[in-house]
Formats: C-alpha cells, sequence, structure tokens
C-alpha cells in the first residue's frame, strides 16, 4: 500500500525521524495560517501518491503567507501529469507546507527488502535528488549498501559507515547516524516494503532532515497496523479496483479490449500473454482466486463488463480449489441479472467439469466454449474485434 | 523415484480441525498420503476424520513418527506454525498458507538456516510425488506418475503445466508449487539440485514468472551444473511495472523483474523456452526427442 508524502513524515515523526515543520492544507486560506504560524517563506507541494511532482508544476516556493495562499489555490483542484502519472494526470486534493530550508547538499537513502538476499538492505548515496534506479545504472561506486541481519537488526556500526560513506563530519555526522537508525526502527516496526527519503537534506547549519518521504507497506502486514491501513486515500486507486477489492478480488485495468477472468495469478497473467500471442491485448488482470463462492464469481462477472472499453471477454478457470460447476453457476447467475451483452468465450477445466459445462450448455446463454487455453484466446481475440 | 515425498512421507497437519485444514486433509488422505496426525493446540486426544490429533508437532513426531508437516493455519500464525514444524525435527515442511507478511518469513530463513529442514511455500499449492504422496491443494487426479519434474511460482499455471504435459504422453516424478511470495523456503536452483540426483527425472518443466532474479539465478545453474534438458514459461510478458500482479513477488520494480529479461536469461543458459503458455507441453517432447 501506498501512501502520501505528509502521511509518511507523520509516521517517521512518530519514530524520532526529523523532518522540516509543515502541515497539510485542504484550502488556500488554511496554507495561508500555516504559513504565517511557520512562515515567511514556504514550500507547497501537491501530495498526490505519483513521483515527479516538482517537474509536472505541483512544487512551488512562496515568500509570504499571501503568496503560500496564492500558490496553494493554483495546486489544489489542478489536475497534475507527471511521468509516473500517465497522461491522464491526477487531481490534487491537498498540499503540504513545509518551511524553506537553506540546502547545501542533498543525499539519498533508502530501505527495502533485497528479495535474492532475504534481508533488509539500506541504500545511501551521495547524488541525492536523482532518481536511485538511475545513479545504480550508470554510477553504481556511488551507491553503499548495508544489509540487515534479522538476529541482531539495523547495528549503530552499520549507521556510522554510512555516514562516513556519505563524507559527512562533526555535528551533521551525529545527526546524519541518528536519522539513519531512526528511519531503520520505523521501517521495520511498521512492516513497511520501501522507505525512501530523497533528498535527504544537510542544511547550510548543518542540520539533517528528510526533505521528501515515501513509504510503501506489506500489503500482508497492514492487519498488524490498522493506523497505517486507515492511511489509504482511494481517490488514488482506479475505481474498479477498489471495488473489486471489497470483494477480496485481484483487479487491474490494462490498455486493450479482451476482458478475462482466471483462477489464480499465474495463470491469469498467462492468460493475458496468449490473448496477446493470438493477437489482442487484455483488458484487465483478475485473479478470482482459490475456493470463490458463487457470489464472488458473480461480483467478479459484474466488474469484468462494467469496464466499458471490453469488447469481448475470456474466461479462463484450472479447477484446483475451485469447482467448475460453481464457477458456472457464478456465470450464468451473472449474465442472466446483468443481462449480458458481451461475446463470452469460456474454458473450464479440472474438477467437476463436465456438471459445469452442462450447467452452461443449459443456460440458454449464448457461450462459446473452448477446451484449451489457446483455442479459447483464438476464439476470443476476433470477437473483440468486431 | 521422485524428490522430496514418496510412499515413506507421513505427514502431520497443522490446523487440521479449521475449515481448509479438514477440506484438504480429506482430500490428501483420498490420494493416499499418510496423514498420520493432526495438530491443533488445545484439541490433543481427539480424533478428526480418523486422525489423532496432537497439541504439538512434537508430540506428533514422537508418537506418530510424522517426518513432514503440512500447514494450513492463519496467515499471521503460520510463521510460529513453520518454526514449531522445523524444531520438532520434520524434514519437510509445506506451508499453503498465503498471505504471511514478508518480515516474518525474514525470521523463518533466519531460524531455518540452522535446522535440517525443508521449507516448501508459503503461499503454494503445495508438492506431489504422483502415485506417491500428494501435501498440497493441488487436483491429485490431473497428476500421473513419469519422469518429468515440474517447479513452478504459481498454482493453477501448474496444473495447466502439468495436463499439457500429460497430453504429450509424459507423467510427472515429482510436481512442486514455491510459492508466489517475495521470500519462500526452497527455490529453483535447490529443487534443480535434487532433481539432477533423481535419477527417474528426465527433463524439468521451470515456470516462473514476473519479478525479482530467481530464474536469472536459476539459468545461472542450469548453464554451469544442470545437465538434463529444461523447459521454461515465463508468465506475465503482458504486466504493467509497478503493479502487483495477485502474488506479492509478482511485480517489476525499478525496471527489474520482467519477463523479457527472464526469458532471456534462460534461452541463453539452454533451456528450450516456451513463449505461449499453450507450448508448454510440445516444448518438453521437443527437449526429448
Amino acid at each position: 500500500m501506498k501512501i502520501h508524502e505528509y502521511q509518511a513524515k507523520s509516521i517517521l515523526s512518530q519514530f524520532e525521524v526529523r523532518i522540516p515543520r509543515g502541515e497539510v492544507a485542504e484550502t488556500p486560506e488554511k496554507a495561508y495560517e500555516i504559513a504565517k504560524e511557520i512562515g515567511p517563506k514556504v514550500v507547497v507541494k501537491a501530495q498526490i501518491h505519483a513521483g515527479g511532482r516538482g517537474k509536472g508544476g505541483g512544487v512551488k516556493l512562496a515568500h509570504s503567507p499571501e503568496e503560500a495562499r496564492e500558490r496553494a489555490r493554483e495546486i489544489i483542484g489542478m489536475n497534475l501529469v507527471t511521468h509516473q502519472t500517465g497522461p491522464e494526470g491526477k487531481h490534487v486534493k491537498r498540499v503540504l507546507v513545509e518551511e524553506a530550508l537553506a540546502i547545501a547538499r542533498e543525499l539519498y537513502i533508502g530501505i527495502v527488502i533485497d528479495r535474492a538476499k532475504e534481508a533488509p538492505v539500506v541504500m545511501a548515496s551521495s547524488e541525492g535528488g536523482m532518481e536511485i534506479e538511475k545513479v545504480a545504472a550508470e554510477t553504481p561506486s556511488l551507491i553503499f549498501k548495508e544489509y540487515i541481519n534479522p538476529a541482531t537488526g539495523f547495528m549503530p556500526f552499520q549507521a556510522r559507515k554510512i555516514a562516513f560513506q556519505l563524507g559527512l563530519e562533526g555535528e551533521t555526522f551525529k545527526q546524519a547516524v541518528k536519522f539513519i537508525m531512526a528511519l531503520y526502527k520505523a521501517f521495520e516496526s511498521t512492516d513497511a516494503s520501501l522507505a525512501e527519503i530523497n533528498p535527504l537534506l544537510v542544511t547550510e547549519q548543518g542540520d539533517v532532515l528528510a526533505l521528501d518521504a515515501k513509504m510503501n507497506f506489506d500489503d500482508n502486514a497492514l492487519v498488524r497496523h490498522p493506523d497505517i491501513k486507515a492511511m489509504r486515500d482511494l481517490d488514488e486507486e482506479e475505481p474498479l479496483e477498489v471495488e473489486a477489492s471489497k470483494f477480496g478480488l485481484n483487479y487491474i485495468k490494462l490498455d486493450g479490449n479482451v476482458g478475462c477472468m482466471v483462477n489464480g495469478a499465474g495463470l491469469a497473467m498467462a492468460t493475458m500473454d496468449i490473448i496477446m500471442y493470438s493477437g489482442g491485448m487484455p483488458a484487465n488482470f483478475l485473479d478470482v482466486g482459490g475456493g470463490v463462492s458463487e457470489e464472488a464469481v458473480k461480483n467478479a462477472f459484474k466488474i469484468l463488463i462494467s469496464d466499458k472499453d471490453v469488447k469481448a471477454a475470456l474466461i479462463n478457470i484450472f479447477g484446483g480449489i475451485v469447482r467448475c460447476d460453481l464457477v458456472a453457476n457464478g456465470i450464468v447467475n451473472a449474465a442472466k441479472e446483468l443481462e449480458l451483452k458481451i461475446p463470452m468465450v469460456i474454458r473450464l477445466e479440472g474438477t467437476n467439469v463436465e456438471q459445469g459445462k452442462k450447467i452452461l450448455e443449459e443456460s440458454g446463454l449464448a457461450f462459446q466454449s473452448a477446451s484449451s487455453m489457446k483455442e479459447a484466446a483464438e476464439k476470443v481475440v476476433p470477437l473483440a474485434r468486431q | 523415484m521422485s524428490i522430496l515425498v514418496d510412499e515413506n512421507t507421513r505427514v502431520v497437519v497443522q490446523g487440521i480441525t479449521g475449515g481448509e485444514g479438514t477440506f484438504h486433509t480429506e482430500r490428501m488422505l483420498e490420494y493416499g498420503t499418510k496423514i498420520v496426525a493432526g495438530m491443533t493446540p488445545g484439541k490433543g486426544g481427539k480424533t478428526h476424520l480418523g486422525v489423532p490429533v496432537y497439541n504439538t508437532v512434537a508430540d506428533a513426531v514422537a508418537k506418530e513418527g510424522a517426518n513432514a508437516a503440512a500447514i494450513f493455519v492463519p496467515p499471521l500464525f503460520a510463521a510460529d506454525a513453520i518454526m514449531e514444524a522445523a524444531d520438532s525435527g520434520v524434514g519437510l515442511v509445506v506451508c499453503i498458507t498465503e498471505g504471511l507478511p514478508t518480515f516474518d518469513m525474514i525470521k523463518v530463513k533466519q531460524l531455518l538456516k540452522d535446522k535440517d529442514c525443508h521449507l516448501i511455500g508459503p503461499n503454494t499449492p503445495g508438492i506431489i510425488s504422483p502415485g506417491k504422496c500428494k501435501i498440497g491443494i493441488m487436483p491429485g487426479h490431473i497428476h500421473t506418475p513419469g519422469s518429468i519434474g515440474i517447479i513452478s511460482r504459481s498454482g493453477t499455471l501448474t496444473y495447466e503445466a502439468v495436463q499439457q504435459v500429460s497430453l504429450q504422453g509424459y507423467g510427472q516424478s515429482t510436481a512442486i508449487g514455491i510459492g508466489g511470495d517475495p521470500i519462500v523456503g526452497l527455490k529453483f536452483i535447490e529443487l534443480l539440485q535434487m532433481f539432477k540426483d533423481d535419477k527417474d527425472t528426465e527433463a524439468v518443466v521451470l515456470i516462473g514468472e514476473i519479478g525479482g532474479t530467481a530464474e536469472e539465478e536459476a539459468a545461472g545453474y542450469i548453464q554451469k551444473k544442470f545437465p538434463k534438458p529444461v523447459v521454461s514459461f515465463i508468465a506475465g510478458q503482458t504486466a504493467p511495472p509497478g503493479r502487483r500482479m495477485g502474488h506479492a513477488g509478482a511485480i517489476i520494480a525499478g525496471g527489474k523483474g520482467t519477463a523479457i529479461e527472464k526469458m532471456e536469461a534462460l534461452e541463453a543458459a539452454g533451456v528450450f523456452v516456451a513463449k505461449s503458455p499453450a507450448e508448454m507441453g510440445a516444448k518438453v517432447k521437443e527437449a526429448l526427442s
């Protein structure tokens, strides 16, 4: 799960990670009030989940509370387009108003889980403000890494090593060590999957603060963190995906016009792939999961066909836990209830397949059936073109 | 022969009295798996589905000679269940449960370093040596005994592969789902090593998907050390970057973990790569002719 910068900063400050003074505003008037309190010079930052906000015009400097109000007026309500939002952009609902600081150096610090090493890794770079993937590709020698032993946790010597590698000294060095230790504590305590401070700021006075902050969390662990779970912003997500998640379904909207509904994530991806190899493009990823009820299949089906881009659909079910007769009942009932318009090709395989096929045939509805993935994909792609 | 499980495997089911545990224990018993014990804390001394239930895995090992554990407990209790099984001396733990927090798995893997115990999963359909033993939730009836080893990060896509292989006239020695999470127990290389030493395995089908670098690492191993033919398919060629495709581990992050990179690495290692998922069975035939 992703959260906004202002939310990440509020979590980090609970763990004593130093952040600039600031507050979130949903109106220009509130931005003015905040700037009066902490200004006069402030930065007004659009709060959306995508990166690249500065280049898109979503981050502005203001020299007075009045100017902060003007900048907030421009940003709140704007449609912010960045390289991560796609061409349609994101509607900005609120801004973070923060004290403007005198920048001496911009560094990078990030924590992720390294899958191959099966451990968290703290990464640091003297090249702050840039995309870390770019630094890693072009100048890997400028990135320093410390892996965390799960038995001991992150040790102070590792934080010192990083701070020395970043070329820090004196009071700044001490602050940086404290900062990195606190950041790791926040990462571990919240079951985060990413904690990224880019840039990590060293001010002209030698203070160390998080100028920007990004945190992502392990979806599987959110049940342990109800306070973080409550920070989910549904407006940042695709409405159909939100709807699907209410029913416990995995749905992701894509650009094509062949809808698909599959049991199992791997088979769902493979079904998308075979649609491509048959000359079409998938409209979505939709995994109905294991052991789903007729009700869940029905809900999956509603979501699938409520996407107006879907011109035809492929249903691919390989029964393991899922029984084909249950799936068939779900499809038939949903199709009748929703007065199905789009053509469908259905491939059922596995447990109770004969019963499932019989239910479909006797339904009187115009489904086409297929006995293999390939046949199903080859049948559905031309239907989507019509 | 086969790897990891066979007719001598004696299974204790952790969470046997729960809904999922009950349903799948019945299916495993039908298949002929030797389920010698169940384990649910507080229900020791009872019998469930004709199987004696114990309070601890250690009791099931001492009293019934269990040497493998199957886990059907809720996600937040699963790490503890895996650790209990490993600590009780079983040689194999199969964790079916989906949704374990990543930090829990990091701790599990740390503990397993000191134990003589293999973990399969979590978030896996399990493992089957057809005709001998099934520990998991896969439909037993689609499998036939034979000479093809199957290793997969997926569930139902594995069933698809099994069916295609069977339609070409080949059975399976052992089929294993390694699990769809970012951090899992046994991975491709460890299982390839076992298949290398298994006389009855002639070829291996390796089913990967987007995310991480496990397939690239496997390609490196195959090129240097694996003498038998390998067929592979990578799911997610049409998956967009930055989105988690169902499985917690299936995500293209920071431009890494794309299907195309994995397919190229495997091809360079001499693997027969099926581009379309419909070609998995045909590629096995090609590899063995």
